[in-house]
């Protein structure tokens, strides 16, 4: 046993590591509902990006409202030539606002 | 328009300061217009890194309140020609600084430069956040020690939420510099490793920058170190950092292990 551990846990690292782990996991929770925001942003982004070819730049996600409810507002941006409809590749020219609010 | 790069990292000591120079040097001697700026008002060290010190006239402040013309205060370095500095204000205190009157002072800089490299402050007080307010691209500088990379967590969050871009619905990119990285220790088990850092952090890692002697000997002289060629490895992870800021695709490759033969022969015990 002691011989293993000889080998198993050479430095302190990984025992910095798993603080840093534990003590991140509760700042975040207790610090920033703001990255709610990241976490979405970054989601919805490869979620689309799986489906259409976009500007990770022109996603907007925001998050509004009042004492009562929160509003989530999200912008993307998607160039007309990606989005194909009815097997034919539409034109060229003028970008499209799909808007979800 | 320029793009504008806080350096940033929450605690001090980091290498704000020195990667700030570095990095703009070597994005001004690959040809492109760069202004930093000194951010720290107060406890300004931007124009003693890049030995300007003695050619301060006017700073931030005095073009942020309307005192003097940028073109006044901007200080062209002697050694790269499109290299620019705006110093911070020694004197007076850090409320002298407005959210407008920076956005005005930034504004103007990214008309005239390609790159605008803010050096932030320590801490996350006021100074810390008009530095990353104005923002497109962040440099997270963290060592691999828990402080510092806890501290830098906690940036992350300032940067998804207070800046300008963020407000508006937008990302900032955000990239990670290790800086003060010791190969031999991580290997040992000694210190974070690259992986750990970045598994905990979760944000692009734009470069490695090994624990060097240059990186002194640079700032007694106050030349940055990317300057005149410099040849070391420090120089050159600066280098290869500020080419992939500026979107090339530059391989990252982990500084190696560089052990004396002897003590490779006898193992932990010499190193």
């Amino acid at each position: 046993m002691n011989l293993l551990k000889m080998f198993q846990a050479r430095g302190s690292a990984p025992v910095a590591r798993e603080r840093l782990q534990i003590l991140l996991a509760h700042e975040r929770v207790r610090l920033g509902p703001e990255d709610l925001l990241t976490r979405l942003r970054d989601d919805l982004i490869a979620t689309i990006l799986r489906h259409v070819e976009i500007d990770p730049a022109k996603v907007m996600v925001k998050l509004d409202g009042d004492a009562a409810v929160s509003i989530l507002e999200i912008d993307i941006e998607i160039p007309r030539e990606k989005i194909v409809g009815d097997g034919k590749r539409r034109p060229l020219g003028g970008e499209e606002l799909i808007s979800a609010a | 328009m320029g793009n504008v790069i806080v350096v940033t990292s929450g605690k001090g000591g980091v290498g704000k300061t020195t990667s700030t120079a570095a990095i703009g040097a070597a994005l001004a001697e690959a040809g492109k217009r760069v202004c930093v700026v000194d951010f720290d008002v107060g406890l300004r060290n931007l124009d003693l890194v890049l030995g300007a010190e003695r050619r301060v006239v006017y700073d931030f402040i005095n073009v942020a309140q309307g005192d003097a013309k940028l073109s006044q205060a901007l200080i062209r370095d002697k050694r790269v020609e499109t290299l620019f500095l705006l110093a911070a204000s020694q004197t007076r205190d850090k409320d002298a600084l407005t959210d407008d009157g920076v956005e005005r002072v930034i504004g103007e800089l990214k008309a005239s430069f390609d790159w605008v490299v803010c050096d932030s402050p320590a801490g996350i007080e006021r100074g810390a956040l008009l530095a990353m307010r104005f923002a497109d691209t962040a440099v997270v500088v963290a060592n691999p020690e828990v402080s510092s990379v806890r501290d830098s967590d906690r940036i992350i969050g300032l940067l998804d939420s207070r800046t300008r871009r963020a407000e508006g619905g937008q990302r900032i990119d955000k990239h990670l510099l290790l800086t003060r990285y010791d190969p031999n220790r991580s290997a040992r088990g000694e210190m974070l490793s690259v992986a750990d850092v970045l598994e905990i952090l979760s944000i692009p890692l734009v470069g490695i920058i090994p624990e060097s002697e240059e990186i002194l000997r640079a700032s007694n002289v106050g030349a940055p170190i990317t300057m005149n060629a410099g040849a070391g490895v420090a120089a050159k992870a600066y280098r290869d950092a500020a080419r992939r800021l500026a979107g090339e695709p530059v391989p990252l490759v982990l500084p190696s292990e560089k052990r004396p033969f002897f003590s490779r022969l006898f193992g932990r015990r010499a190193a």
